[in-house]
């Protein structure tokens, strides 16, 4: 059962086949069975149990609010939980207990869905491995899977196993490894460069990132206020469409948020024919570090569009190659900006030194954040200064402005949607990955993904196939803004043709012939 | 613009939270219970020299003054800028404080129509140009009672930019003769308040009110077209006197609603400007007046010993009559200018060319509306008070300068066969006279507009003498000795034929004494 999909398993509830404290049972003894994975900051057990409870009864009164009523779902903790303490992973937020719902939170809750827990994640959301929060790394769960241990015992070089994990990619990596896992059916995270793609590309799973402005960010503790949009990760495209449903619209407590009529209930059709889609292929993706895996993937990828009748052209975003650095200014800008509420005040952190006001802030501030944290306030707050402000940040705007054209263009020229590689290889160990410091990596992370995050594009990455190591690679498309559905509509087929393989985690877990039951098989179609 | 004030004086001082309605449940130990009698920061007060203001008589006539004003002023709303959280004066602390007030993570903030109604208002009663797209910035610095970290305001393109403002100036022999005076005013935005910070030095701790944090502000930035105190307190005093008339602020000093900073340089007339400084936070117009002026002064008298001037903060201590330096930006402040507000898109207004066919009216703001509901303007009264009444241009400025007293004017006019100019005459000079002698308000007065016109027509009627309505207005105010004179009046009135202590019961009975 934990192994089905979202629209499965809601099916097998209405049926009677499950009821959701059972549901609800199995994925919390599997949250604790994988506690290891450190996908969890706080497992939310008793809501989560109370929820089931009060599903249960509207199953048994016929009164089901809907697909979601009964499905256990994760929220990574940067979106504020009533009640539930949310910390963003920094000891700033330490005990930090928010008296009000985020309002994607909120609508999951208004729908039935069971909250298992808050997961994991870099500090603040600030990294791409999620390794750099205060509550340590969070696993892959395919570290784990039967597909990487076996292509391991090949390897001669083969080294300590436990010390050999690898990282899931980040910052939501909490919400990848707690779905990949099946310890829940749908989990939150939040995408201001990448976040969400990056570790559903790792993890084997479905990542979407909506337009800008389609989904409410009230109460998701902000990165980049400009870029953030609340992510889903799914295991499969219909159910990144299902919980699409649940959160999109406008938001009162929001004023990004858009009037755009969108149709309810977010039903996908599924697309028999691509002959009529033109498929863009922008060259400047094509850069030195891509892994040769990648790109074989990614052009295998294209030649399966224009093998069924789709146009594939290429096309050009000229200021690819500006892109990151400028996002390095903004990003950083608005995080000294955001971040200056924290001061130990009103909530979070607090420390002992109370000689002056301003010592006070200091201290604070230099126990709560990390160095990731502080670094980028520092250089945030270097490009806001007056004599910088006009060479840094107005600068940054103009190009940001010129990446969001490049899309525009690209878009107006014909294409429906574009493809592109989400991350330059597969996942890597976790000893492998801090070699690195977070700069270095989160350059090398969000370099496919963040430039959508400046358009405020709607973006999806799709598992496509596993390496030579056995582990899962993902490609993102890229649609017009505010053409999610269209995005996704093209997401699915593509999803239907490369059947990407279930992970097997049977010597991970005990009991995994409930997680099998559903298994499909590895389909060879893009193998290498 | 609102930047940090009082930040002298913070060292060994400890954080104490009055409560935060319904806000942050954060696991910390209870919050310290609030201390009821604060004292505002001012230690630093006795270690500052004063400036002993010898006017230097030689080359004075060399030095021109220049003054410019920022003034900040709360709009009359029933909830804040961008948070639901009402709006009232002297409410329990921290009782009027949503999560976004408190700026819990993950708050966004959401505009307030009615303020932005009142900005346009504003604009137009000031002859401004309406910009129909505005924006807001952050404009950061570290204060404990801006929880943010930043005040959202606008400063790029504000709501209203290049307006005017008119007032007049009392001159000639006896003050007695108007002149019109224009200042510029560069633009009108709009911004939230700050919390309010309560020092209490005994206990070495200050205590937050964020009840005033977000609240709505205008600030209104007026060119340094003034020359004197005088010039710029009345300024104020008509801008005040606009603001309530559109009722967008109540535009009270004692309560706050009203603040104003002066920026004051002085320099020789034909040479560029002098280094300027900031007087800030001036609360009264009296003070305001007094604070430019001995700013002036101490200008110049600084420079004429050879001292320079520095560009500072400075605060106006009125009981000693003197600016002080602030002394707060030992370092160069960088307030991180100015940052786009990213959770706000640009506000944009519309007039009857350019509202879309089919735009809901409660998601669109229509200037050319907004214009047709002007209420008429202190300047237009003034004209019609002067052409209806034929009285001077001075005496209508003083109806509206005080407060009721045009009311209390008009009531009277309808109530009495006197002659307007008479019933000018009578409210401005003995009317007034006597509140001032006795330091009344209008409101307070124990003479009503009834009793004064019923007066007036027994004047009119010639059945009293002008000299007896004085002595009746006099005992109407509580003057002891006043009744004596009029008992004086009757019994000469009578031939001494009539018993003095009735004659008093009588004229108590009628004089409601």
């Amino acid at each position: 059962m934990l192994g089905r999909s979202l629209r499965e398993v809601s099916a097998a509830l209405k049926q009677g086949q499950i009821t959701p404290t059972e549901l609800c049972q199995k994925c919390l003894s599997l949250i604790k069975k994988t506690k290891f994975l450190n996908a969890y900051i706080t497992v939310s057990e008793e809501v989560a149990l109370k929820q089931a409870e009060e599903s249960e009864k509207r199953y048994k009164n016929g009164q089901s609010l809907g697909d979601l009523d009964g499905i256990p779902i994760a929220v990574k903790d940067n979106f504020s939980t009533s009640g539930i303490e949310t910390t963003c992973a920094s000891n700033m937020l330490k005990g930090y207990i928010p008296p009000y719902n985020a309002t994607v939170v909120q609508k999951l809750l208004d729908q039935g869905a069971l909250l298992m827990g808050k997961t994991n994640l870099d500090e603040f959301a600030m990294g791409s491995g999620s390794t750099d929060g205060v509550f340590g790394p969070v696993k892959n769960p395919w570290s784990y899977s039967k597909q990487y241990r076996e292509k391991r015992k090949q390897n001669p070089h083969s080294e300590n196993e436990d010390s050999d994990w690898l990282i899931t990619g980040g910052s939501s990596g909490g919400s990848a490894a707690a779905v990949s896992a099946f310890t829940c059916y749908a989990a939150l995270g939040s995408d201001t460069g990448g976040s969400t793609r990056n570790p559903a590309a790792h993890c084997g799973l479905v990542g979407f990132k909506p337009s800008y402005g389609l989904v409410s960010r009230h109460g998701l503790i902000p990165l980049v206020n400009s870029m953030d949009v609340p992510g889903i990760l799914t295991r499969c495209v219909n159910d990144a469409a299902i919980v699409l449903g649940a959160l999109a619209g406008p938001d009162p407590r929001d004023s990004t948020t858009v009037h755009e009529p969108i149709s309810k209930p977010f039903m996908l059709p599924s697309l028999a024919d691509v002959s009529k889609l033109c498929i863009g292929i922008p060259k400047e993706y094509l850069v030195p570090e891509l892994s040769s895996e990648v790109q074989s993937l990614w052009s295998k990828a294209a030649d399966l569009f224009e093998s069924e009748g789709a146009k594939v052209i290429e096309v050009s975003l000229p200021h690819t190659s500006y892109s990151i650095v400028c996002y390095h200014v903004l990003c950083t800008s608005e995080v000294a900006s955001n971040m200056a509420r924290f001061d130990g005040l009103q909530y979070g952190h607090r420390c002992d030194i109370d000689v002056s006001t301003e010592a006070m802030y200091a201290a604070t501030r230099r126990e709560g954040f990390n160095d990731v944290v502080r670094g980028r306030i520092l250089s945030g707050n270097f490009f806001l200064l007056k004599e910088n402000y006009e060479n840094y940040f107005v600068k940054a705007q103009k190009v940001r402005r010129l990446i969001a054209n490049d899309f525009v263009n690209a878009f107006n020229s014909g294409v429906d949607v574009l493809l592109t590689p989400t991350t330059l290889s597969e996942a890597v160990p976790y000893l492998e990955f801090i070699k690195e410091d977070n700069r270095t990596r989160s350059a090398q992370d969000d370099i496919f993904t963040q430039a959508v995050n400046m358009a405020g594009l709607p973006a999806v990455s799709i598992p496509v196939a596993l390496s030579n190591q056995g582990l899962p690679i993902g490609l993102q498309f890229i649609g017009r803004a505010f053409c999610d559905q269209q995005l996704l509509t093209v997401a699915k087929w593509f999803e239907k043709q490369v059947q990407f393989p279930v992970i097997q985690l049977q010597e991970l877990m005990d009991d995994c012939s409930a997680v099998l039951e559903n298994e499909k098989l590895a389909s060879v179609s893009l193998k290498q | 613009m609102a930047a940090p004030m009082l930040r002298w004086g913070c060292r060994g001082r400890r954080w104490a939270f009055a409560r935060v309605d319904g806000g942050s449940c954060h696991r910390r130990g209870a919050p310290t219970g609030s201390t009821s009698n604060q004292i505002r920061g001012e230690s630093s007060v006795a270690q500052q020299p004063l400036h002993t203001a010898q006017k230097t008589r030689k080359g004075e006539h060399k030095w021109a003054a220049v003054v410019g004003l920022e003034i900040h002023a709360q709009i009359s709303s029933n909830s804040k800028l961008f948070s639901g959280s009402q709006v009232r004066f002297s409410a329990p602390p921290n009782s009027l404080v949503s999560f976004f007030d408190a700026s819990l993570p993950g708050t966004l903030p959401v505009l307030n129509r009615r303020c932005v109604e009142a900005a346009v208002m504003t604009g137009l009663a000031l002859n401004c140009h309406i910009n129909k797209k505005s924006l807001f910035d952050r404009k950061h610095y570290f204060y404990a009672d801006l929880p943010a970290g930043y005040q959202i305001t606008q400063q790029r393109l504000p709501i209203a930019v290049n307006g005017s403002l008119i007032y007049g100036v009392c001159a000639g022999k006896k003050q007695s003769q108007v002149i019109p005076k224009t200042v510029r005013i560069k633009q009108i935005q709009l911004e939230q308040d700050s919390g309010k910070s309560l020092h209490d030095n005994l206990r070495s701790q200050t205590l937050i009110d964020l009840n005033r944090a977000g609240v709505g502000l205008l600030e209104v930035v007026l060119e340094p077209d003034m020359s004197c105190g005088e010039e710029a307190a009345t300024a104020v005093r008509e801008l005040q006197l606009i603001l309530q008339a559109l009722g967008t602020s109540q535009a009270n000093m004692a309560e706050g609603q009203l603040r104003v900073d002066a920026n004051i340089s002085v320099h020789h007339p034909g040479e560029p400007l002098g280094v300027r400084t900031e007087v800030k936070n001036l609360n009264s117009i009296r003070f305001l007046a007094k604070a430019i002026d001995y700013e002036i002064q101490r200008q110049i008298n600084e420079l004429e010993n050879g001292g320079e001037i520095l560009n500072e903060t400075r605060s106006f201590h009125h009981k000693l009559g003197c600016t002080m330096s602030m002394r707060d930006k030992e370092g160069k402040q960088d307030y991180r200018w100015f940052m786009p507000e990213p959770n706000l898109p640009p506000l944009v207004l519309y007039d009857a060319t350019s509202l879309p066919a089919g735009a809901d009216p409660q998601q669109v703001i229509n200037i050319d509306q907004i214009r047709e509901t002007l209420p008429e303007l202190p300047s237009v009264t003034r004209e019609k008070l002067v052409q209806q009444y034929g009285m001077l241009l001075e005496h209508s400025f003083t109806l509206l300068n005080e407060v009721g007293l045009l009311e209390f004017f008009q009531n009277v006019i309808k109530e009495t066969r006197a002659e307007p100019k008479k019933v000018t005459s009578w409210v401005l000079n003995t009317f007034l006279g006597y509140l001032k002698q006795q330091n009344l308000a209008v409101s307070e007065s124990p003479v009503t507009p009834s009793a004064l016109a019923e007066l007036l027509d027994l004047l009119d009627s010639r059945t009293i003498s002008s000299s007896a309505a004085k002595q009746v207005m006099d005992v109407k105010n509580r003057n002891p000795r006043a009744i004596n004179k009029l008992i004086g009046l009757v019994r000469k009135a009578t031939q001494s034929r009539a018993d003095p202590v009735m004659i008093k019961e009588i004229l108590e009975k009628k004089l409601s004494l």
